[in-house]
């Protein structure tokens, strides 16, 4: 494929051409969605990133879908950087000693078009975010968007970093991600709470691809992921991954900052404690570790959502807090609202009103597609779940003891067996409990 | 101090040494972390920006009676701003251009 050039603006020409039909913030996943599809509408948009290149300030695990993706760039995953599809997903629930798995394995997910892709996002953003210069947006790197800018109390672009750095747009989208102080410099955002974050820690462990496909049991090329519950976040609300990329190990591990404030936890220990687990040190075994990151992800589902949308302005992806990491989605949320967010400017720009009740129509586009329904949920999920230790440590390790107790052959009867496993359940939790906390939980998961 | 214990890790482990592999591109010029106020600093018991940080840029200063802030290795999270309890972490963005330069992400 034809390696395209993008425009990087000298600080002169970003004076001479200051205005755009579009404003947008952040060349992350929803930024540059954004910014390719109104490049494609024929809007003029200009896009701008802080970082020296699109991708080296991001962190994901990182799976991307391949159909919220289509819903962008349709066959994107031919030509995208993409790790490995992934074939088959495993999820764990881990005591220190111990490990009970589930799992879906399916060769329909290692053909043609696959569901999902391991990705590297300092290489993935930085290709798609050629795919948006092409189509015709403007992008500047290396430049930190640092207020909006108003003129008689309305939006009308924003402030950057540099010498005569004003930018005018009709509308400023918001990309810039979980912290987003572009929001709250708008007056939509008060700061979120540490239970409302994830504070999530990932490494990069190179290994031969033999060796993966040897170990996660792959064909060649074919991807697996592993979600680890349990012990492996120390007793506080969160969970661990391992993700097979092409000649690298994804691994990381997070938990609600709450949490990590409240246990006094650091979070490279948690990732020690995690990466020392028999069941995953396994797994990394004779790996060469190639970086250490750390990112926040929003945890409080529908119920910490600011408002996103004003007058001139309007807020996609992480920075609306639009993330549900019990299903491991936020890529998706963050794709999906940018194509609402981009439908809507389009409109806006065809009738000239970019008032908040024109922008309105954003939100209404949310609250009609799954994100919202699922948000909603998410809420329930994570508050349901929140100082509740026992689901992730004495829960696992009532039901590897009954796993135990099954599983060893020892000329026990089978029925005196069950008889005993009950007894020691019950010694463990009263049965109202287990009762209140099943219902609950099931609640808080349909 | 039991504390402490929970918080050690192997050496090889260490925040420190594996920051090795992390390229950054520091603004000699200006931190882009500052703490506001020792004051609330001298004040704050359990100090939990020196705990939580995932790369353990602020360090309590016994004899100085003030948390030091090694902004040049921040990887940019977000955590502090959110986690400390006083709000006394002045956060920005480093400069454009500036600061963590992920090789994977
Ligand atoms: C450890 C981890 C694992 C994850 N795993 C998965 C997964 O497997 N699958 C999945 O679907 N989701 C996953 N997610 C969630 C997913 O990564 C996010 O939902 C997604 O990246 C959000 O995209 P975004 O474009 O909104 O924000 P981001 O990708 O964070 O992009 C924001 C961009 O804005 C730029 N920026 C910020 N402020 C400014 C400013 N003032 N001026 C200029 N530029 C600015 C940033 O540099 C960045 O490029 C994971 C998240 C984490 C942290
Ligand atoms: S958490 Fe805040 S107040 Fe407490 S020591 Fe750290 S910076 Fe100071
Ligand atoms: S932003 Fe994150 S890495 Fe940087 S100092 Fe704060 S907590 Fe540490």
């Amino acid at each position: 494929m034809k390696r395209l050039k993008r425009r990087t603006l000298s600080e002169a020409n970003l004076a001479a051409t200051d205005r755009f039909d579009v404003v947008v913030v952040g060349a992350g996943l929803a930024g540059t969605a954004a910014s390719y599809l109104l490049a494609k509408a024929g809007l003029s948009v200009l896009c701008v990133e802080r970082g020296e290149d699109p991708g080296t300030k991001n962190v994901m695990g990182g799976i991307l879908y391949r159909q919220p993706t289509e819903k962008i760039l349709p066959g994107w995953w031919k030509d995208a950087p993409v790790e490995r599809p992934i074939v088959e997903e495993r999820i764990w629930l881990v005591t220190p000693d111990s490990m009970v798995q589930g799992g879906f394995r399916s060769a329909r997910y290692g053909e043609e078009p696959y569901n999902a892709f391991s990705v590297l996002r300092v290489k993935f953003d930085k290709w798609f975010a050629d795919q948006a210069v092409g189509a015709g947006a403007v992008l500047v790197t290396d430049t930190v968007v640092e207020d909006v800018l108003r003129e008689n109390g309305r939006i009308v672009g924003v402030t950057t970093g540099r010498e005569q750095g004003d930018v005018h747009g009709d509308i400023v989208i918001a990309a810039d991600g979980v912290n987003s102080l572009l929001s709250k410099k708008a007056g939509l955002h008060p700061e979120l709470a540490p239970h409302q974050v994830a504070l999530v820690t990932k490494e990069i462990i190179n290994m031969s691809r033999e060796k993966i496909e040897d170990r996660f049991l792959l064909n060649a090329n074919e991807g697996a992921t592993i979600e680890v519950f349990g012990d492996s976040t120390m007793g506080m609300l969160g969970y661990g991954f391992i993700y097979t990329n092409r000649d690298s190990l994804s691994i990381g591990v997070g938990a609600l900052l709450s949490d990590l404030i409240k246990k006094k936890i650091n979070p490279n220990v948690l990732m020690e404690h995690f990466k020392s687990h028999p069941m995953v040190k396994r797994l990394l075994e004779g790996g060469e570790a190639k970086e250490y990151m750390a990112h926040l992800i929003p945890e409080g589902g529908a119920a910490s959502m600011p408002p996103v949308y004003r007058q001139g302005m309007l807020v996609v992806g992480d920075a609306a807090g639009l993330s549900n990491p019990i299903y491991r989605e936020g890529s998706n949320l963050a794709l999906m609202s940018a194509k609402f967010a981009a439908q809507v400017c389009v409109e806006a720009h065809e009738r000239g009103d970019f008032s908040a009740e024109m922008l309105s129509r954003y939100q209404t586009l949310l609250d009609e597609s799954f994100i919202m329904d699922d948000l909603r949920g998410y809420s329930k999920t994570s508050s349901f779940f929140q100082g509740k230790p026992q689901f992730l440590e004495r829960y696992p390790e009532i039901l590897v003891d009954a796993l135990h107790e099954f599983l060893t052959v020892d000329n026990v009867p089978k029925r005196a067996k069950q008889r005993r496993i009950l007894r020691q359940v019950l010694s463990r939790r009263a049965p109202w409990e287990l009762a209140r906390d099943a219902v609950g939980a099931l609640r808080a998961l349909t | 101090m039991a504390e402490e214990d929970v918080n050690q890790v192997t050496p090889g482990a260490r925040v420190e040494e594996k920051l090795y592999n992390v390229r950054f591109k520091t603004d000699e010029d200006r931190s882009h972390l500052i703490v506001l106020d020792n004051q609330l600093c001298n004040r704050c018991v359990d100090k939990p920006c020196t705990v939580f940080c995932p790369v353990t840029v602020y360090k309590w200063e016994n004899g100085e009676h003030k948390i030091s802030v090694s902004y040049e290795k921040c990887v940019e999270c977000g955590a502090c701003r959110i986690g400390c309890p006083y709000f006394n972490i002045e956060w920005k963005y480093p400069k454009g251009g500036f600061g963590v330069q992920y090789k994977f992400g």
